[in-house]
């Protein structure tokens, strides 16, 4: 892969909830202005992964690096301060306020106490302009009369108003017809190509050879593999899913032996 | 961006929004897609007045009868305004009656029997009522029981507590001029133009530094011609409103004369009743200070938010249960506000103020007015309109009829309508 530093980088990431250990030794790194893709069967450990990096949970063992620095992550501000921002599948929209709304929600610019209106709006323009978002009539418009798209489409804009550094983003185009999900994932190869580092969580392989520029496995708990896209096909991807392993790569029958009992 | 898109409206637009016709235009557009807003609620006030003008013209249609039907709807407005902010939430208050019936009696009693300034006594009975509030929002957020069960809780022990102030059956009178004169004594003539002229000019001058600020940066503004339409249209409405206020309301017979405003009235004069109620400026400065906090402030933006979408809110950050918390102390502040209207009205607080239809008619008043029973959608003007509309119904039914038993089946109806249109505009806008 690349010889930078990741942007963000984890080291045998444990969690256990419970008896349930339900991630295992996890590696994973995302760069600077590439998408990594991270698949995996329901249940493998991606949304707890995603939620330990964002701070909903603590990991609680393991090593954190932002940016090459430790850093320690035990709430959902303290991975917004870093840079991370993150899109849930259900987008988290407030379909009462318009876009600038809530673009803003939450992080209001005031000024005198009051709502600055003028500044929201311009910012707001200016972040959907340079992600090339040329699909909404206004930024007035509320919420509630866009469509699927345009919904994710704003609640991306939304995470990268910040100047974040990395985003995630949870199955963006799960509830998508066909031209939406064009044009959200061309929309996630611009995060990538504007610099920004891009965790995509999908189920949908062709979504992954089309955007991602590597592709992180979690197989029960454990990273099967982080490989770059253009060693891999989608066969192989869906072989690292539903069995670890793919050829030379993944986890070889002994590794699981050897810590499958935890 | 793929050919297919290049047809798709570019978002910042130079220049204003289109003038009047254009601005006609958009709200029909937003109508027929279920966003009805009060639309509703000033067709009817509109109907209903002429239709009591029509059936009792002399009666209904007077200058007395107009200030008697805004000091009627001052109480219920005032209580579907506190009542906005937590239907925002898309919680209830079924308690709000009697919490201004207790905040009044604490009021009285501060009043009477310990002997305190009335600007102190003001405060306790206003605080008793944010008390209230702060309480019931403390069970709704923080142990999560339903809004409905827990005010309806509070709705009979708050009578019991009334009964335990005020003692049964007893009544205790209000013993303050000043607040006695809210509901009873009318602003000089000069103070209601006055009124008139800061409202109308604070209107314009505020709306049209909106509309520059936004020309100077750029943006999309509203038309000229669209701010002096509003401007002016609030100033006709207004200077009415005022006009018909500072008229002689008693009506003076022939062979009678009207009292002289100074030095020894004759015996058997009319006395001249003139001038914009007190009630009405208490209203309008709630009016605008309401709408200032739910539109202009983080904290309002927070309300809304979170009558939207809970869950988006706290994931933004935003404290969930502080907001639902400051909703309900609002809330019930409002109705502590609405009782000391009540007892002004009546001159004294007894077991029943704040019983009876108040609550309904608040809830009622609010719903009507265009406020959404599930939450996310409403304002501060609703309740007046709203309110109104109550205060019509309740003025003029008992002039066509003397069965109360109509009253309360049209009002009752009158209401279901309004839910319903709410459910139904709702359905229509897609998020139900």
């Amino acid at each position: 892969m690349t010889s930078d530093t990741p942007l963000l980088q984890l080291k045998g990431i444990n969690k256990s909830f419970g008896a349930v250990h339900v991630l295992h030794d996890v590696d994973l790194s995302v760069w600077s202005g590439q998408v990594t893709a991270l698949v995996g069967d329901n249940g493998a450990g991606k949304s707890t992964l995603i939620k330990g990096v964002a701070g909903i949970y603590s990991f609680d063992s393991g090593e954190y690096y932002f940016e090459g620095r430790a850093a320690s992550v035990s709430d959902p501000k303290d991975a917004n301060a870093l840079g991370i921002e993150v899109v849930y599948q259900d987008l988290a929209l407030c379909d009462n306020l318009d876009v600038v709304h809530n673009m803003f929600l939450g992080r209001e610019e005031t000024r005198f106490a009051t709502l600055d209106e003028i500044e929201m709006e311009k910012r707001a323009t200016d972040t959907l302009k340079s992600l090339s978002v040329r699909t909404l009539k206004s930024v007035r418009q509320q919420v509630s009369s866009l469509s699927g798209g345009q919904r994710q489409t704003v609640a991306i804009a939304r995470a990268v108003l910040w100047n974040s550094k990395m985003v995630i983003l949870d199955e963006p185009t799960a509830a998508l017809g066909v031209a939406q999900t064009e044009q959200v994932l061309n929309l996630v190869r611009r995060l990538a190509d504007s610099g920004l580092g891009v965790i995509l969580i999908s189920h949908n392989m062709n979504d992954v050879m089309q955007v991602a520029d590597n592709v992180a496995c979690l197989y029960l708990g454990r990273m099967a593999a982080q490989v770059r896209i253009a060693d891999v096909n989608h066969s192989s991807i869906v072989e690292l899913i539903t069995t670890g392993r793919s050829g030379e790569i993944g986890i070889q029958a002994d590794d699981v032996m050897a810590g499958g009992v935890a | 961006m793929s050919a297919h898109q290049t047809t798709d409206v570019d978002i910042p637009e130079a220049g204003d929004r289109g003038g009047i016709g254009r601005a006609v235009g958009d709200y029909f557009t937003r109508v027929k897609g279920g966003d009805v807003g009060s639309l509703p609620a000033v067709l009817g006030l509109i109907v209903l007045f002429l239709l009591f003008t029509a059936l009792k013209p002399e009666t209904f249609f007077s200058f007395f009868n107009f200030a008697n039907l805004l000091n009627q709807s001052a109480a219920i407005i005032v209580l579907a305004m506190g009542l906005v902010f937590v239907l925002l939430l898309g919680e209830i208050d079924l308690s709000a009656g009697f919490t201004a019936g207790t905040s009044a009696a604490v009021l009285a009693v501060a009043l009477s029997s310990w002997g305190m300034a009335w600007p102190v006594a003001l405060v306790i009975g206003l605080l008793t009522g944010t008390v209230i509030g702060l309480f019931i929002g403390v069970l709704v957020a923080r142990l999560g029981i339903p809004s409905f069960v827990v005010t309806l809780a509070m709705f009979l022990a708050l009578q019991g507590v009334m009964l335990l102030i005020i003692g049964e059956g007893g009544t205790i009178r209000l013993r303050s001029d000043v607040l006695l004169a809210i509901m009873n004594q009318n602003m000089p003539l000069w103070a209601g133009w006055l009124m008139w002229a800061v409202l109308v000019l604070g209107y314009a001058l505020v709306s049209w530094r909106a509309i520059s600020g936004r020309r100077k940066a750029g943006l999309k503004a509203t038309a000229t011609s669209v701010w002096l339409a509003k401007s002016l249209s609030l100033a006709v409405m207004m200077g009415v409103l005022v006009y018909v206020l500072n008229q002689q309301r008693q009506i003076v017979r022939p062979g009678k004369e009207s009292c002289p405003a100074v030095g020894d009235a004759p015996i058997g004069c009319i006395p001249v009743i003139e001038g914009v109620p007190w009630a009405v400026l208490v209203v309008i400065v709630l009016v605008v200070g309401l709408t200032f906090v739910l539109g202009r402030t983080s904290f309002g933006r927070h309300v809304y938010s979170v009558g939207g979408n809970a869950e988006a809110s706290r994931r933004a950050g935003i404290n969930v249960k502080r907001i639902r918390i400051y909703c309900f102390m609002i809330g019930s502040t409002l109705a502590a506000v609405a009782g000391v209207l009540l007892a002004s009205r009546d001159n004294s607080v007894s077991p029943t103020t704040g019983g009876a239809q108040t609550l309904l008619f608040a809830v009622g008043a609010a719903v009507i007015g265009g406020t959404s029973l599930f939450g996310g959608k409403g304002r501060v003007l609703d309740a007046v309109i709203g309110g109104l509309v109550i205060a019509v119904i309740a003025n003029g039914l008992p002039l066509i009829t003397q069965q109360s038993g109509i009253q309360f089946v049209v009002t009752g109806l009158v209401l279901l309508v309004a839910a319903s249109v709410d459910a139904i505009s709702r359905k229509r806008s897609g998020s139900g």
